[in-house]
This record gives C-alpha cells, sequence and structure tokens, in this order.
C-alpha cells in the first residue's frame, strides 16, 4: 500500500460553543477515493473546509506527507498541493476556459510580464483532451458551456494544479445522468493519475460506483470506515441514520 | 483556429461602432454646411474629449472590477484646483504631482472605504462625492484660479510634439497602457475576475481587496489627470470642472460595451463611446440646441446604453 498522503487524527472543531466536528480520523492513499457521506448538517462541509484551509480546526493533528502542517489560509493548502472543486464550481462565468483554468495563478513571459495567452491555451487544450472533458474549444466563455462541461472545466483545474490531493464538494448535484457519467468518468481517471480524492456525494449510488473506502459522519461524529467492496447500501444507510445500532429511543432523535 | 459563431456578446460589443458610424453620417448630412466635416472641428472633437477619454479608461477598470466611481468628476476639480494653487509660485512638475497626489490620496479614500471597512462603491463615492466637490468649492472659494505656468499650459494644453498636439498625446499614451494593463496583464485578469465573480477569485488566491483598492485608486489618478488637461486646455481650474463628465463618461464606457455589473470590460470600446459623446455634443451645439436640450438628449443616450448593457443575461 502507497504512504499516506493526508493524515486527520483527531480533528476537533467548534463555532463558538457549538461542536461541528468530534474526534475525526482518516487516512488518505495516492490512487485512492474516499466517499465522505452523512446528512445535511453531519459536517462534511466543514471537514472539507479544515482540510483546504479555509478554517483552523480546533485541536487535533493535519499530515501531509507524513509531516504535521497548519494552513494560515485556504492558499496554503494550495501551495501545498491540495485543490478544491467547490459545490458552486468558483468559476467566472464571462471569462474564458483557459483564464479560469489558470485563475489567479496566469503565467507571464518578457520583461513587461505580460499573460502567456499561447501557453494558457495550449495547456488547458491539452489538459481537457488528457481529461476527456468535451468542450467546445479552450476559448470558449464559461457561460456558453453546459452544466456537466462547467463541472469538467472545475475538475481540470482541480487536477492540473493539485500535486497530492482533490477534494469534490458534491461534483454533479446539478448534473443530469448524462452528464453526471462524464463527471464520473473524469473522477475514475484522477485515480489512474495517483491522486487521491475525498469526494461529498449524496448519491450512495455514485459513491458505490466511484470510491475505495467510505466514511461516514452523523452530526459531527464520525461514525466508521468501510471498504466499499465489503459493505452494502444498507449498512450505510442504518450508519448515516444511526437506525440500526441504535434503539428505538434515539432513533427519533436521529437525522 | 476555433471558430466558433459570434456569440450574443459580440455582436453588443459591434454596436458601439455602428453607432459611431450612423451618428457619424448624420451629422455629417445634416450639419455639412455648418462646418462639422471641417478638420478643425473633428481635430476639436478628439482634443475637448480627451479630459473624458481618459476618465473614461479608468473607469473601465472600475466597473470591470465590479464597482462604481461617482466621485471622479468632483475628484477632477479638486485635483485641478490643487494644481493652479501650487502652479502660482511652484514649477511645473510639483504642479503636477499636486495634482496627481490629490487625485490618488482621493481615490485612496475611495479605495480604502470599499476594499478594507468593505462598504458598498456606489455609497462611498456618493459621499464623497459631495466631500470633494465641496472642498474644492471651499479651498477656492468659488473663484477661477489662473493658470500662467506656459510650460505646463503647453505639456497638458495647447502644446505639441512633432506636430501631434499634446492632449492627443496623452489620450493615446492612457488609451493604450489602458489596453495593455486590462488585456495584457496578471492585474487586467484579476480585476475581471474579481467583477465577474468575486469569491471565485477569492479561492483562486487573487487579492480581492487589494484589487478594489487598486481600480480606485487608478480612478482617482486618472482624475487628477484630467483635472490636469483640462487646466492646462482652459489655462484655469474652477471647481465646476469636471461636474457634466460623471453622466458622459459613464455613458460612453458603457455604450463602449463595458459590463455595469462587473467582469467584462473594453478600454478601446470606451475611447469610441467617448469620441461618440464628444461628436454628439459637437454635433448638437452645431445644431443650434439650447444647453437644456442637449443635456435631455444626452440623458435619452445614457438611458438607452444602460438598456443595452441590462439586456446582458445577468448572473
Amino acid at each position: 500500500m502507497s504512504d499516506p498522503v493526508l493524515e486527520l487524527r483527531h480533528i476537533h472543531k467548534a463555532f463558538g460553543g457549538v461542536t461541528a466536528i468530534e474526534d475525526f480520523s482518516l487516512t488518505l492513499r495516492r490512487g485512492e477515493v474516499v466517499a465522505l457521506v452523512g446528512d445535511n448538517g453531519a459536517g462534511k462541509s466543514t471537514l472539507i473546509k479544515i482540510i483546504s484551509g479555509v478554517h483552523p480546526p480546533t485541536s487535533g493533528e493535519i499530515r501531509l506527507d507524513g509531516q504535521p502542517v497548519s494552513f494560515a489560509d485556504a492558499s496554503v493548502a494550495r501551495e501545498r498541493g491540495i485543490e478544491v472543486v467547490y459545490q458552486d464550481l468558483a468559476l467566472a462565468d464571462q471569462q474564458p476556459v483557459y483564464m479560469n483554468l489558470f485563475l489567479g495563478r496566469e503565467p507571464v513571459k518578457g520583461l513587461l510580464r505580460l499573460l502567456d495567452r499561447a501557453r494558457m491555451v495550449a495547456e488547458t487544450e491539452a489538459l481537457v483532451k488528457a481529461l476527456d472533458v468535451r468542450i467546445p474549444s479552450a476559448r470558449a466563455t464559461i457561460r456558453d458551456l453546459s452544466g456537466g462541461q462547467r463541472q469538467g472545466v472545475a475538475i481540470a483545474r482541480a487536477t492540473h494544479w493539485a500535486k497530492k490531493l482533490i477534494l469534490l464538494d458534491e461534483p454533479t448535484a446539478a448534473l443530469g445522468v448524462a452528464e453526471t457519467a462524464r463527471v464520473e468518468a473524469i473522477i475514475q481517471g484522477l485515480k489512474a493519475r495517483d491522486m487521491a480524492v475525498l469526494i461529498i456525494s449524496h448519491s450512495l449510488d455514485q459513491v458505490f460506483r466511484l470510491s475505495d473506502r467510505i466514511c461516514v459522519l452523523r452530526r459531527g461524529v464520525q461514525i466508521g470506515v468501510r471498504e466499499t467492496a465489503r459493505t452494502g447500501k444498507n449498512e450505510i444507510v442504518s450508519m448515516i441514520t444511526g437506525l440500526a445500532e441504535a434503539g428505538a429511543s434515539e432513533a427519533g432523535a436521529a437525522g | 483556429m476555433f471558430a466558433r459563431s459570434p456569440s450574443r456578446s459580440d455582436l453588443q460589443g459591434l454596436i458601439v461602432y455602428a453607432g459611431f458610424v450612423l451618428i457619424f453620417l448624420f451629422f455629417a448630412v445634416t450639419l455639412a454646411d455648418k462646418g462639422f466635416l471641417t478638420s478643425r472641428n473633428l481635430s476639436n472633437i478628439v482634443l475637448q474629449t480627451a479630459p473624458a477619454t481618459v476618465m473614461a479608461v479608468s473607469l473601465v477598470f472600475v466597473l470591470s472590477a465590479g464597482e462604481i466611481d461617482l466621485s471622479f468628476g468632483a475628484i477632477v476639480a479638486l485635483a485641478a484646483l490643487v494644481a493652479a494653487m501650487v502652479l502660482r509660485d511652484q514649477p511645473l512638475i510639483l504642479g503636477v504631482a499636486a495634482g496627481i497626489g490629490t487625485g490618488v490620496l482621493a481615490g485612496a479614500v475611495n479605495g480604502a472605504l470599499v476594499a478594507y471597512a468593505l462598504l458598498p462603491s456606489f455609497l462611498v463615492t456618493l459621499a464623497t462625492m459631495g466631500l470633494f466637490a465641496g472642498l474644492a468649492r471651499q479651498i477656492s472659494d468659488l473663484q477661477s484660479i489662473p493658470v500662467t505656468n506656459a510650460a505646463f499650459t503647453g505639456f497638458f494644453g495647447s502644446g505639441d510634439l512633432f506636430g501631434i498636439p499634446s492632449l492627443i498625446l496623452w489620450t493615446a499614451g492612457v488609451v493604450g497602457i489602458g489596453h495593455l494593463l486590462l488585456r495584457q496583464t496578471r492585474f487586467g485578469a484579476h480585476v475581471l475576475a474579481t467583477g465577474d465573480n468575486a469569491r471565485a477569485a477569492l479561492v483562486s488566491g487573487i487579492r480581492v481587496a487589494r484589487v478594489r483598492l487598486a481600480v480606485l485608486v487608478l480612478s482617482g489618478a486618472c482624475a487628477g489627470l484630467a483635472g490636469l488637461l483640462y487646466a492646462g486646455r482652459l489655462q484655469a481650474a474652477r471647481y465646476t470642472l469636471g461636474e457634466a463628465d460623471l453622466m458622459t463618461v459613464i455613458a460612453a464606457v458603457i455604450v463602449g460595451g463595458t459590463a455595469l455589473n462587473g467582469g467584462k470590460g473594453t478600454i478601446l470600446g470606451a475611447l469610441i463611446g467617448s469620441l461618440m459623446m464628444g461628436m454628439l455634443n459637437n454635433g448638437l451645439i452645431l445644431m443650434g440646441l439650447s444647453v437644456s436640450w442637449q443635456m435631455m438628449i444626452k440623458g435619452l443616450i445614457v438611458l438607452a446604453a444602460v438598456a443595452i448593457s441590462l439586456r446582458e443575461p445577468q448572473r
């Protein structure tokens, strides 16, 4: 088994007096897709924000390639090779695809440090081809693309910059069936690129199609981690809802 | 290489050129006997629009970043007056520094309040417009201040270099640099991204606050330069300078194809828009229309411009 890329050890996060994440531990390895599942408000997005440096954990340790790290903000996590694909994509709609791919990291050339558009276009073309993201052109405006194509661009951007880890927050929530299949194929491709992937999804079908392991959260508490090949939907559902191991008295409160 | 059918925004970019040609042809025919087409009149149009074009260039940056500056007209007067007062007994260079410095300082006040106090630029610059306009009246005591420094009036007004009027050189320089800055630099890309989707810009590591500060400082600096151009050409500064430019310049920029809600801007469009507004001004005067009619017609043009701009699909 490959070395761990990311290790979360006893992560705890509180906002004010309210506990959002309680004692969360997880290890991610290269070439592995781990799914994070749980009901609304279980703390999935908070965890993504902790890993990507948006919120520092209240206590606990984050290790990257075995080294303890603390991210001052999101740009530090990005420099260390962690990329996030946000639910709302975070694309600049009126700019071309290639500018979005290089947003905030535009290459320049010459003494005047002018934008190297030719290089951006060429690298974008190569990347969307490699990932099989089907867009009309690297020069197309984001606004003119379909939802699936936009998602493809967002994932392509993350893939281009991520050195170690990609976090996907509901990557297909807004997509139709065919577009979801395309995006899932792109995510499968990330595995082959030896990237660690953490994906949040509400679709258990998708989770079972894509992931190697499934981590279940309920109200900020880590319920357990299962290998996808050795579990079933019934077990995961009962872990999410808390109906299996809980008695009838607690069942009403779960959710 | 990548052929694609022209999108709506491409077609929209052509509107300003079509409008420019149509208005030009209209005046060329109707005002043929009143001297519209004389080279003297046409070059006058370009010379008179120089300050407005300079302001239009910086306004493209402000709007592209998703902000607005309503105070630039007031900064024009303030900067011109400060420069004129310094030029009474100081050399050219100090007068220029005082004028531009006033613009930068005023822009920095706007920028700091917007970028760091997180106040909306519409309200901030609405308030500072009053502040700067009042200040201009206060320091000049409502009087004109003559500018007699010949070097200054040559450099910013009546002078020329190799036969090219200095006002045209200033216009070309500011337009050229502005175009390069917006289209070919990281700064320009960050301005557009900030106005397009500030959150996307932020999570991409773009320093959004710094971009907002920069565009408003740029706006102040260009207003300062516009003030110097007015003072140079008129050989005097007065608190009314720039007063009428707010609407004209906003109209020029919007007609030119810059989006009112950020993310899209064009310097060359703003130049054409500004020349178009200047041509309109000139034509309406030659037609013998009263000032009140001129104002009303220009108001209607602004309305049409805004209507075209807002037909863009909203985010």
